[in-house]
């Protein structure tokens, strides 16, 4: 009996690296850190009534952006071991099989379990705020989505200490992934990790379609919508109808794992091309969907801080609009070396240009955006002066990888490598940065250090370039991706070398984001941003206290024109709230908050765990639950209430007392 | 903006070691532009044209944004104009529409003559009868088979100077792909179909080869040298396989596809129709485009497709 249990134990942990158990003690002893001050500091129920069930907007995208700063910091202790294992020749710090798997998951943690969320986060605290909404049009979908798409994550991260990680690479190509050559269950857990909190993607991008389409404020007409919510309509578009085809794709690939189908596999008719062509069909909007919310951010920013109004607001909207259709099109461009033949690698080598174009035009209007501006230079707004040369040269590089033919020797390489790190570190990342400080006093109703905000940016921005440019002249000598180790002979350890020199910077420089934040937290009573506009903003959130009350609008506001609030502001016909007349106040309709998104995304997480390890005895329960949650949630009719004038008022006053006294 | 100075001086410095780490000790290691055959220098001066034309745009704006940002930075006793609701002028966006669409229309044309040019399945031009060798990726290790000459060798690949080489491309394990950089672009690896992929050494030498698609985990040692010799120190080596290495049966091969790394081997003889075998191996039930020789020996029930003699490709997805 006891020898049963020690052999299910040692096959169901991930044992036998020194690593992994150093990882297993401090998770444990975090965990424990956070029961012990949770129920020191009795804050359980405040943790499940004001967050945990919490349907506002606000909240939810707090929590996104919380969880997305977690997942970077795994990622980033991925990205980290793999430099250092690659800082010399013939180096062993990680075997083979372990490199293996941290690519795979710095990959799928970056992207769908960091960028994603990071992206969502920014949507939910700012979107209804900008378009002069009270909530997301279906605030319960939202925390649902919140919640899929953190048990999703969790599932995830999960293998990281039980069954083992995936291995297949971000986007696990059969047959590499099937069960042929990938018996484990690692491959499941990314599966299922990926499944999850993909159909909480779906939900969000459907719900802010809709909260875009139909809760703007009286007055805004599309064309009078700022930038934000424009790229973040252009971004859910092709969220909903690219995140089917993966939940499609790797339902496909886990029915081959699970019950023996052959839809990709080697034998019995299954095609792997199938996959690599559908995976990319998701796979290259994706990185359009987490591009273009950044787009978005860099326009809001470079407008405000050069107190100008947004250069060629139609081409902008245009451009953002033709990306999200192109970004449709160009998928093939990831497998020109498939052997499609020359029709097929033409056609796409041609639409992956184009898409060029509308990139380029955005450039520019940045540009001339500043041009005749005064530009102050805040944080946010050098996060975006260091954006722009770094995506232009990005913007190059993938030029040059859309030119079919030369891609035969770039691609697989480390200059493709440096080449999706330039426009997703450069791009997205910078750009989530960028959202991040300038709408922090929003959020959170303080600043933060600029000096130490200072220090941050220039080590990501200085650690980045250390750290890629390097990396294009390897893919050139010939170095290929995804290789554990090199010889002496090759001559790239000392690109390697520099290269690993940048990853540490890029750590340095998170180290001092994490310090900004604290230091904030600290000092945040110093810091209060008591204006609810320290940027001398233009658009609607800048309206409101910092942070904003719950309703967002005590009276919704009546837009007439593009930076309403700035153009308002110019003619002093602004107002605040607090000076809003008590008879102009009306009660608040508002969603209630609900257990049920948090119940049954803990259904989900224990069904796909049941999928992972073929355990129906958990599997089932886990869908009954699902099942029994919807059910609960429609047969529920209690879901909102009114704010009374009187609440709105004692709100009011009491969030812009440092303002008025 | 007082602190960061610091940083701006690191910056400097570090970019210009690492300037010149590239322009000095490694130059020659940059393998890709250092082209050793018609293919690869085609490739190479591909991209050196789309670098120069994209540089037409991206240095001028470069230089564009720091002069902007320079100029109309806020600062007391500035000069420059302030025009706070200048947001629009047709003849400006005319331009930043105009101009992108002009180089990439550029670009477009080269993109796509050099994309039929360089097809790969499309023979060299060349007055040369081609040298087939057939390529299969095995875990971890890379099978080569002269049919022509009837040998075989491991992760080793001698090929005549000035000689085409027809490369058909299988695995017989997870999808791989081929790449010998100073040579001529990769191509994929996969199973149940043969990919061809033409290439050619002008010089004799050396070079270095590698699997680009991640097949798990020796993967990273997946490389091979190639060596390009003269045409009858070619002829002299292949006598010497076949007198002085040992045959490789069919056994020996299952032995060899075997997940395992091994040292270059050499084998004087291989089963007829091994690589055939390995194609048809993954395809029995879905035809999945056979080269020419191994439909002949198809049940009729087949059917034919997928010849790439006459500049079709090696592959295609089967009939379904």
């Amino acid at each position: 009996m006891l020898h049963q249990i020690k052999d299910f134990a040692s096959g169901f942990f991930v044992t036998g690296d020194p690593l992994i158990y150093g990882a297993d003690a401090s998770i444990v002893l975090v965990a424990a850190a956070i029961v012990f001050t949770l129920t020191y500091f009795k804050k359980w129920r405040w943790l499940w009534r004001e967050w945990l069930t919490s349907v506002d907007h606000k909240k939810i995208g707090i929590m996104y952006i919380l969880a997305a700063f977690l997942m970077m910091f795994r990622g980033g202790v991925d990205a980290l071991l793999m430099r250092a294992q690659l800082a010399m020749p013939d180096y062993q710090l990680l075997k083979p099989d372990h490199y293996n798997e941290i690519f795979t998951t710095h990959g799928v943690i970056m992207i769908l379990f960091m960028a994603m969320p990071f992206m969502f986060g920014l949507f939910n605290v700012i979107v209804p705020l900008q378009i002069g909404a009270r909530d997301v049009a279906y605030p319960f979908l939202n925390a649902l989505s919140f919640w899929l798409f953190f048990a999703g994550a969790m599932l995830f991260n999960l293998s990281f200490v039980i069954g083992g990680s995936p291995d297949a690479g971000w986007l696990a190509y059969p047959p590499y992934s099937e069960l042929m050559y990938n018996p484990g269950v690692g491959q499941d857990f990314y599966i299922w990790g990926i499944q999850i909190s993909g159909i909480g993607s779906l939900m969000t991008g459907i719900n802010f379609i809709v909260t875009i389409l139909k809760m703007r404020a009286p007055g805004m007409k599309l064309m009078k919508m700022p930038l934000f919510p424009w790229s973040v309509l252009s971004s859910c578009i092709a969220i909903i109808f690219s995140f089917p085809i993966l939940t499609a794709t790797l339902a496909l690939l886990f029915l081959d794992r699970y019950a023996d189908a052959h839809f990709f596999t080697l034998d019995g008719g299954g095609n792997p091309m199938m996959y690599i062509n559908l995976i990319w069909m998701w796979g290259h909007p994706e990185v359009y969907i987490i591009v273009l919310p950044a787009f978005g951010i860099f326009s809001e920013i470079v407008s405000t801080f050069s107190r100008k109004k947004l250069f060629g607001y139609h081409s902008m909207v245009y451009a953002m609009m033709i990306i999200s259709v192109l970004s449709f099109l160009v998928w093939a461009h990831h497998f020109f070396t498939m052997g499609s033949g020359a029709d097929v690698n033409a056609f796409f080598a041609l639409s992956t240009m184009l898409i060029a174009i509308p990139t380029g035009v955005k450039v520019f209007n940045w540009l001339f955006t500043m041009f005749r501006g005064r530009i102050t230079v805040k944080t946010p707004m050098l996060w975006t002066i260091g954006f722009i040369p770094c995506f232009i040269v990005g913007g190059l590089t993938g030029v040059l990888l859309s030119v079919a033919p030369a891609d035969f020797q770039f691609h697989n390489s480390y200059f493709l490598i440096a080449h999706f790190h330039q426009v997703i570190i450069g791009g997205v990342v910078f750009g989530y940065f960028a959202g991040l400080y300038y709408w922090w006093p929003k959020m959170f109703g303080f600043h933060l250090s600029e000096r130490i905000g200072k220090w941050a940016f220039w080590f990501w921005n200085i650690g980045f370039y250390v750290c890629f440019m390097p990396q294009y002249v390897l893919g050139l000598m010939g170095m290929t991706r995804r290789v554990v180790s090199y010889s002496w002979d090759k001559g790239w350890w000392p690109l390697n070398f520099v290269s690993t020199i940048g990853a540490v910077l890029m750590g340095i420089a998170f180290l001092f984001q994490a310090w900004q934040i604290f230091n904030g937290i600290k000092h945040f009573r110093a810091r209060r941003d008591t204006t609810g506009d320290p940027w001398n903003g233009r658009t609607l959130e800048w309206s409101i206290p910092s942070p904003a009350p719950h309703y967002n609008f005590a009276v919704l506001p009546e837009v007439g024109m593009l930076d309403d609030w700035w153009e308002k502001k110019q003619r002093g016909e602004h107002q605040r709230s607090a000076f809003i007349a008590e008879e102009k106040l009306e009660p608040i309709h508002m969603p209630k908050n609900s257990g049920i998104p948090i119940v049954m995304a803990g259904c989900w997480f224990l069904a796909g765990f049941g999928f992972v390890f073929h355990w129906l005895w958990l599997t089932i329960p886990g869908l009954a639950g699902v099942a029994f949650c919807m059910l609960a949630h429609s047969f529920h009719y209690d879901t909102d209430y009114y704010i009374p004038v009187q609440e709105i008022k004692e709100t009011e006053a009491a969030l812009w007392k440092g303002t008025i006294s | 903006m007082k602190l960061p100075k610091k940083l701006r001086w690191l910056a400097s410095l570090s970019m210009l070691v690492f300037m010149l780490l590239v322009s000095t000790g490694c130059s020659d290691k940059i393998i890709v532009l250092n082209p050793k055959g018609p293919i690869a220098e085609q490739q190479r001066d591909l991209m050196l044209i789309s670098t120069v034309l994209g540089c037409i745009v991206i240095i001028p704006v470069l230089i564009l944004t720091a002069v902007i940002v320079w100029r109309y930075r806020d600062r007391a006793d500035r000069k420059a104009a302030y025009s706070p609701d200048w947001a629009h002028s047709t003849k400006l966006e005319l331009i930043w529409w105009g101009i992108p669409i002009l180089i990439i229309a550029t670009l477009g044309v080269i993109t796509v003559r050099s994309t039929y040019a360089l097809e790969p399945s499309k023979p060299l031009a060349s007055n040369v009868k081609p040298l087939t060798v057939q390529v299969t990726s095995l875990n971890w290790k890379w099978l080569f088979q002269y049919p022509e000459q009837g040998i075989a060798t491991v992760n080793e690949l001698k090929i005549p100077e000035g000689v085409p080489v027809r490369f058909e491309i299988t695995a017989d394990s997870p999808m791989n792909s081929f790449w010998i950089p100073q040579l001529g672009g990769q191509m994929y690896a996969m199973s149940g179909m043969a990919m061809t992929l033409y290439l050619q050494a002008d010089e004799q030498g050396k070079y270095w080869g590698s699997g680009a698609n991640f097949t798990g985990t020796d993967f990273a040692k997946m490389h091979f040298d190639v060596e390009a010799i003269g045409k009858d120190d070619f002829e002299r080596w292949v006598r010497q396989v076949r007198k002085d290495s040992p045959e490789l049966t069919l056994d020996g091969y299952k032995q060899l596809a075997q997940p395992s790394t091994v040292e270059a081997k050499t084998y004087s003889a291989f089963p007829d129709g091994l690589f055939e075998m390995t194609v048809t191996k993954y395809a029995s039930s879905h035809n999945h485009g056979l080269s020419r020789q191994e439909t002949n020996d198809m049940p009729a029930s087949h059917h034919r497709h997928g010849s790439d003699q006459d500049g079709e490709h090696g592959m295609d997805m089967g009939d379904s």
